[in-house]
């Protein structure tokens, strides 16, 4: 990453990143640029230089915010209407850590309205276009993130994961992008999706940045009781990867059939061809359950929806429908005019299988299922020391191909949800184009707490 | 499955919105579609497990019995809403 010196001033740095910003508008990345606040800290941090000051790891480095965390600097929105206006009194955990070490937020990215989609067009800003083809979708829901990164506008940029928001959109650009381990970063100031998969990661261009970004951001947080005690920079067996020729790396043999497109599959052999070549044993699983992580996370993901985002209500913050005759109907108008339909199809999911008559045969259903799937993860990692696989089914798709089926975006997610339903990491890689010259992306999975080694291994498959 | 009209009003008003005549058609269908993918989980063999809700298992993190002042203040907290009067928020009548 580079970060500013006596050379390359931050007010440097940052000038450059607005102004690729600028330059790449109709791409539509940005909801807020961070135009004078940006440069206000880049000569704080220049001025501390010029004095031989400390300044820390990522002086000055540009980075994008997604526009779901919560930071004093412009409106928090997630990308939806009923949060027009909030300006944040508070700061999430992680943005106070990246920006201890002197990194620099320049905009704030587009989403799927509070995270729920996999393209970025369930926006109210409208979709963001892909790096690599404007007609097709950037991927989600961190797709402004995703687009930041890839296009070189900044070093790195924020992402949140509840079932793939990160990994989808990182293969259908072309870059890293990792969820951690569950609990690794405090989710403290990040509007909440589903909080039991709920986790907050990073896009970046190397594996080198990515270490170095949760090196800065693990660690427990009294603010965020799920989160772990800081295992990333503590030395362990999970932490050092062994000689590469000793290791073991799975492959998912339901996933190599024809739902999944043959480019993505070749993609995928090549890199078996090249770990085998340094010594790896490739080792194939039958992971069945796997098959109905999808079901069962959009019964869990809902429900958790549909309790989170009870609290819009128009009262305290955010967008207010005027011309109310009572309280209740404040609360009704404003959040039918708020939520974006994706919103509401999938808190009426949620409010549908947490129904009395429903219970058992859903949510309680999704959660036994959610036991076996990390049955099975536990048993494949007695097997193997890491899973490669797809990420997503398809390289990047059309814009509005499947906006208005539901049903097939969430299909999108079929091979992404599993891992946030049992906890474990995934960083999704590059893996080379496709005959039209769409990136094409994999990911590397690991049991929990093993974020570390999969970073490490990453550099192995480059 | 199907789902009737009143099925999908009823749980908007759990939901607190309300939806147009339009909104009921397609997010009726779109709901039918949903539920109908997510039923194959009745596939499953779930016999004898434990359902999982957090995948830690985490129980009663304690902290310390301190008092822990919140960055944010009443003044910044009270500034974001529509409408403030002597240090409230305002709201329609509630009866």
């Amino acid at each position: 990453m580079k970060t500013a010196n006596k050379k390359v001033t931050a007010e440097r740095l940052v000038r450059d990143a607005l102004e690729k910003a600028k330059h790449f508008a109709d791409y539509n990345i940005f909801t807020f640029l961070n135009e004078e606040g940006a440069i206000k800290k880049a000569r704080e941090i220049d001025a501390k230089i010029a004095k031989g000051e400390e300044v820390g790891r990522l002086a000055g480095v540009p980075y994008a915010l997604k526009d779901n965390f919560l930071s004093r600097e412009g409106e928090t929105t997630a990308s939806a209407h009923i949060l027009e206006g909030f300006v944040s009194p508070i700061e999430a955990t992680a943005v106070k850590k990246i920006e201890a070490e002197g990194a620099i937020m320049i905009g704030r990215t587009n989403l799927d309205a509070f995270a729920h989609g996999s393209s970025t067009e369930n926006s109210y800003f409208g979709p963001t276009l892909n790096s690599h083809d404007k007609n097709c979708v950037a991927g989600g829901s961190s797709g402004g993130s995703a687009v930041a990164v890839a296009l070189d506008i900044v070093e790195f940029a924020t992402g949140t994961d509840t079932g793939g928001s990160i990994r989808q959109p990182a293969a259908f650009n072309g870059i890293y992008g990792l969820k951690p381990t569950y609990g690794t970063i405090s989710r403290y100031g990040v509007v909440a999706m589903a909080s039991s998969t709920d986790c907050i990661g990073f896009f970046t261009k190397t594996p080198e940045d990515m270490d170095l970004l949760m090196s800065i951001t693990s660690g427990q947080d009294s603010k965020d009781m799920t989160t772990l005690p800081d295992y990333y920079n503590e030395d362990s067996e999970m932490s050092s990867l062994a000689d590469i020729s000793s290791l073991r790396v799975g492959v998912i043999k339901d996933f190599d059939n024809e739902s999944v497109d043959e480019e993505i599959r070749g993609a995928l052999k090549k890199k078996c061809e090249l770990l085998k070549s340094k010594g790896c044993e490739i080792v194939e699983l039958e992971m069945p359950s796997l098959k109905y992580a999808l079901a069962a996370y959009y019964i869990i993901v809902p429900a958790e929806i549909a309790s989170n985002l009870s609290r819009y209500d128009g009262v305290r913050y955010g967008f207010r429908a005027e011309d109310s005759e009572d309280l209740d109907g404040l609360y009704e108008n404003t959040r039918s005019e708020g939520f974006m339909p994706e919103n509401k199809r999938r808190i009426m999911i949620g409010n549908f299988v947490l129904s009395s008559g429903f219970y058992d045969a859903y949510f309680l259903k999704a959660a036994k299922a959610r036991t076996l799937i990390i049955n099975e993860y536990e048993k494949a990692f007695s097997k193997c020391d890491f899973i490669l696989t797809p990420v997503s089914p398809n390289p990047a798709f059309k814009l509005g191909e499947k906006i208005n089926d539901p049903v097939a975006m969430y299909l999108e997610d079929m091979m992404s949800v599993s891992l946030n339903l049992a906890g474990v990491p995934g960083l999704a890689i590059p893996a080379g184009k496709n005959k039209t010259g769409l990136p094409l992306g994999l990911q590397l999975v690991g049991p929990r707490r093993s974020d570390k080694k999969i970073i490490e291994f990453a550099k192995e498959l480059i | 499955m199907k789902i009737a009209r009143e099925d999908i009003v009823h749980l908007a008003s759990l939901s607190n919105f309300s939806l147009s005549d339009q909104e009921i058609e397609s997010l009726g269908k779109d709901l039918e579609d949903i539920i109908g993918y997510i039923s194959q989980l009745n596939e499953l063999n779930t016999d004898d497990i434990e359902p999982t809700y957090q995948v830690f298992e985490m129980e009663n993190v304690w902290r310390p019995d301190e008092i822990i002042v919140q960055e944010a203040e009443r003044e910044s907290l009270l500034a974001l809403t529509k409408e403030e009067k002597d240090h409230q928020i305002k709201v329609p009548k509630v009866l």
